[in-house]
């Protein structure tokens, strides 16, 4: 066998990529724009659940803190809009992305680069507990509006045409989460993605190749804070809204079950959560007889996928050899330099 | 000037005494033996020295530095590399990306996110699995190999890192005859770049490929010398001969 360390494994995710690109593209052509503004807020969400995937699916990061990211700059967004009267998008993305990355860099520095290895349940309750207080926070401080929330009352604007939700918001957001999804798929393949892979697996052992492996899990925890930061600036111009539920435990549980749902640990189950849970509760939801009790049946759902699949939708269509996938150098060329007439050369110098 | 130095080192683990004041020195490129009864002190001691316990007392000096409170990763960047006891390869990456991983461990994240080593690295990561025989096996996950092959899939992975010195924690654990007899003829030449540590039950295999022994027992060093020296102890008969 020509050993490279590059198999090329099944191709399921690249189909499924496609698919759902194609999915998406059409979403507002056979829809109602009302179904797209629904639509255009799973993409939010979804870039939300990427995060989260981002931190417990590549890093072992276990994190119930993304709405906090996602609502800090949320606020901030709706503070330019109503304070300040700025509404490009121009400043709006970057603003928020930087106030994500600021923001969870600040939180990762503080669970995550002490001077004692964190435990997962550490950093866990230290993100619930941040989000709870800042929930808190924001509940009881009038200058943002207290527990009624901020209106967003301007819409977002490129140069002098508004950006009203709807079709073209749509396509604007469907952009940036095909941004933000190829970054993080390319940092997740690259040769950082494979310290990723295996320090989820062990730990202890990257440490003791001399990975810092602290300071990597705070770098992906700050990229991630990152792209939460974008999906919540958004989020506030396409809701019209921003309110303290917006950086609450509340959703980011909803992250983590987006996560959990689609699978963790690829990128597209996060998406996938996001559409089926979203979809399972909008079409519950409008039934009268089960009006009442929709969130139960959700949670029920949800509480039988994360307990007997815990790879989610996506263990069923991919393999875990494709989701981990492989790093190898991919030229071609001499996968074969060192080969067999190399195993009498035991000079012991790896 | 001895490349390790360790002096007086205690752990307790709650009212455990696992270690009561070892002393023990290397020299550069030997290979040096911890042997012992079971519980005596062998493994804490070696993770002592790389980190994974720091020790409630005495010092540890590598290369003329004092490492007795640096972080594993810290001594591991100073030449200190350990193979665990339990098998510790990463099962669900391929052994090409074990082999990978070990060897970009220094470089600098920018260039990890580029992926610029990637590919100056293969035939490096290429001949070192054909150095421990593996190089047919690059493409299956590690969880596939047997577990002689993961224990030389590990060794192969600490020597990617050029180490001063290697500890091994019982490297022939599980191991056939067969496979502890190439293994020993793989360790032996790297006696030219790096001095080793090695702990191992099996006192033949030991007495094969050591230059000084230091025999534990209850967390202290009953004696210490050559491998002949060792073998006419009569301190150490005496533990082996009514307790192993």
């Amino acid at each position: 066998m020509a050993a490279s360390g590059t198999k090329k494994p099944r191709r399921v995710m690249l189909i499924l990529e496609i698919l759902i690109l194609i999915g998406l593209l059409v979403v507002p052509l056979v829809t109602s724009d009302f179904h797209t503004i629904i639509a255009t807020r799973m993409l939010l969400l979804a870039m939300l659940a990427i995060s989260f995937d981002l931190c417990w699916g590549y890093s072992g990061i276990m994190t119930f803190g993304q709405a906090l990211f996602f609502g800090v700059a949320g606020y901030v967004a709706a503070l330019l809009a109503n304070k300040a009267g700025y509404v490009q998008i121009w400043g709006i993305v970057p603003i928020c992305m930087l106030v994500g990355l600021v923001s969870s860099f600040l939180i990762g520095w503080f669970l995550l680069l002490g001077k004692r290895t964190p435990t997962i349940i550490f950093v866990a309750l230290g993100t619930l507990t941040a989000s709870y207080a800042a929930e808190r926070l924001v509940a009881g401080w009038q200058w943002v509006g207290a527990g009624n929330g901020m209106s967003v009352w301007d819409f977002m604007k490129v140069g002098s045409y508004e950006l009203e939700p709807g079709p073209v918001f749509y396509y604007v957001i469907l952009g940036f989460l095909i941004v933000a999804y190829i970054a993080s798929r390319w940092m997740v393949r690259s040769q950082l993605g494979l310290v990723l892979a295996g320090m989820r697996q062990n730990e202890e052992r990257l440490a003791f190749f001399g990975y810092r492996v602290q300071r990597f899990k705070a770098l992906v925890f700050s990229f991630s804070g990152m792209i939460a930061g974008l999906s919540g600036g958004l989020y506030a111009f396409h809701e019209g809204f921003i309110g303290p539920g917006s950086m609450g435990i509340g959703l980011s549980t909803y992250a983590v079950l987006y996560g959990l749902f689609g699978g963790v640990g690829t990128l597209l189950g996060p998406i996938l959560g996001v559409g089926a849970i979203e979809t399972i509760a909008f079409i519950l939801s409008d039934i009268d007889a089960l009006k009442p009790y929709w969130p139960v049946i959700l949670g029920v759902i949800m509480l039988i996928v994360v307990a007997y699949r815990p790879t989610g939708i996506m263990g069923l269509i991919v393999t875990d050899r494709e989701r981990i996938g492989s790093f190898g150098y991919r030229g071609g060329g001499e996968p074969d330099a060192g080969g067999k007439d190399a195993k009498e050369d035991t000079d012991g110098t790896a | 000037m001895a490349l390790l130095e360790v002096r007086g080192v205690s752990k307790t683990f709650g009212s455990l005494k696992a270690l009561g004041g070892v002393d023990v020195t290397v020299q550069p490129n030997t290979f040096h033996g911890l042997i012992g009864p079971n519980g005596s002190g062998k493994s804490t001691l070696l993770k002592a020295i790389a980190g994974a316990h720091f020790a409630d007392g005495g010092t540890i000096s590598f290369d003329g530095m004092d490492v007795t409170t640096m972080l594993p990763a810290d001594r591991s960047r100073r030449g200190l590399s350990l193979k665990f006891q339990i098998t510790a390869v990463l099962l669900e990456l391929s052994v090409y990306d074990n082999i990978l991983l070990a060897f970009q461990a220094h470089q600098p994240v920018w260039g990890l996110l580029r992926s610029l080593s990637r590919r100056n690295l293969h035939p490096e990561v290429m001949a070192a699995l054909a150095r421990f025989q593996l190089a047919d096996r690059a493409d299956d996950l590690a969880g596939e190999l047997s577990h002689g092959q993961q224990q030389w899939l590990e060794i192969a992975m600490a020597l990617t890192q050029k180490p001063k010195l290697l500890l091994l924690d019982e490297p022939t654990g599980g191991m056939s005859p067969e496979e502890r007899r190439a293994t020993g003829d793989l360790l032996v030449p790297i006696k030219q770049h790096c001095a080793m540590i090695i702990v191992e039950h099996d006192l033949d295999f030991i007495k094969d490929i050591c230059d000084r022994l230091t025999v534990l027992d209850n967390g202290q060093v009953l004696d210490d010398g050559t491998v002949a020296e060792i073998e006419a102890s009569t301190k150490v008969q005496e533990v082996y001969t009514t307790r192993v």
